[in-house]
């Protein structure tokens, strides 16, 4: 049951993706890299991490969207295909991106020395918390804090960069 | 882990959606599409880092908090870069690589 359903998410993720990085219009790429995202979160649940999949979800699919949609509405004329580059120009990068990817698969498989733990074991939001806040040996205060101020730093830096040009004016004045 | 599905699957998903990934970032012209390509290989690296935590030692939680410090590391970054690119657009009216060529001279 659970090999099924991971291989349907797996076919919808490939799927997507594909269509997300060869459609022609902006808009219906946004569009399928929401579902791409999506199939990724029911992953995580599979993989009984629940909070990392609503953290998915509500940050991926909800807030990071929401920004992609808003990017496109304001930059792309809705409905017009994008500027491609030719087919002759995308043979390298096909070559490039299938031969890597083959080459990796195949060092992925040929590797022996993995000694894997089959045992189902469930993340709870408590561990979680538990590993980010503690002060003892392996725990994770002190980058926990630091991305707290690189998102606030970022914040400010978005607004900065986005108003740049009423700054400068405000400044010739 | 997931009852029945390998490491193996699991990492050759990914592998498969980082390249993807990649072969969007190489062909793409438009800023905002190239992002969405950017995001593909984050994603794909996320599970990655959850995957191969609770297959070999589930016991520590160390990929899992540090699949959390990517998605926070991506939403800024996100952020950030829509912000230059809807900057640029106002200057310059197209958000095409092709086009944008202000910092080369």
């Amino acid at each position: 049951m659970e090999k099924i359903m991971f291989y349907i998410l797996s076919a919808i993720i490939i799927i997507f993706a594909v269509l997300s990085v060869t459609s022609r219009k902006l808009y219906r790429a946004t569009i399928y890299l929401l579902f791409v995202l999506i199939a990724v979160s029911g992953l995580y649940f599979m993989m009984e991490y629940n909070f990392m999949g609503a953290v998915q979800l509500s940050v991926y699919a909800g807030g990071i969207m929401v920004l992609f949609v808003y990017a496109v509405m304001m930059t792309d004329k809705i409905g017009e295909p994008m500027r491609t580059i030719s087919s002759k120009r995308k043979i390298l990068p096909v070559v490039i991106a299938v031969g890597t990817a083959a080459l990796a698969i195949f060092a992925i498989y040929t590797y022996q020395g993995i000694g894997v733990v089959n045992e189902p074991t469930v993340t709870t939001v408590e561990q979680v918390g538990n590993k980010l806040l503690t002060y003892k040996p392996g725990g994770y205060v002190l980058p926990f804090e630091v991305i707290s101020i690189l998102l606030l730093a970022a914040m400010i830096g978005a607004i900065v960069i986005a108003k740049a040009k009423k700054l400068v004016n405000r400044e010739k004045n | 882990m997931i009852e029945g599905v390998s490491l193996f699957e699991i990492m050759s998903l990914t592998t498969i959606l980082f390249f993807i990934g990649i072969y969007g970032f190489l062909t793409r012209t438009n800023l905002i599409a190239m992002l969405m390509s950017l995001e593909l290989m984050v994603n794909a690296e996320a599970i990655n880092f959850v995957a191969i935590n609770k297959y070999l030692s589930p016991a520590v939680l160390q990929g899992q908090v540090f699949s959390l410090f990517i998605i926070a590391l991506a939403a800024a970054e996100t952020a950030l870069a829509l912000a230059i690119i809807l900057h640029l657009y106002r200057l310059t009216k197209t958000i095409d690589v092709k086009e944008v060529e202000k910092l080369k001279y």
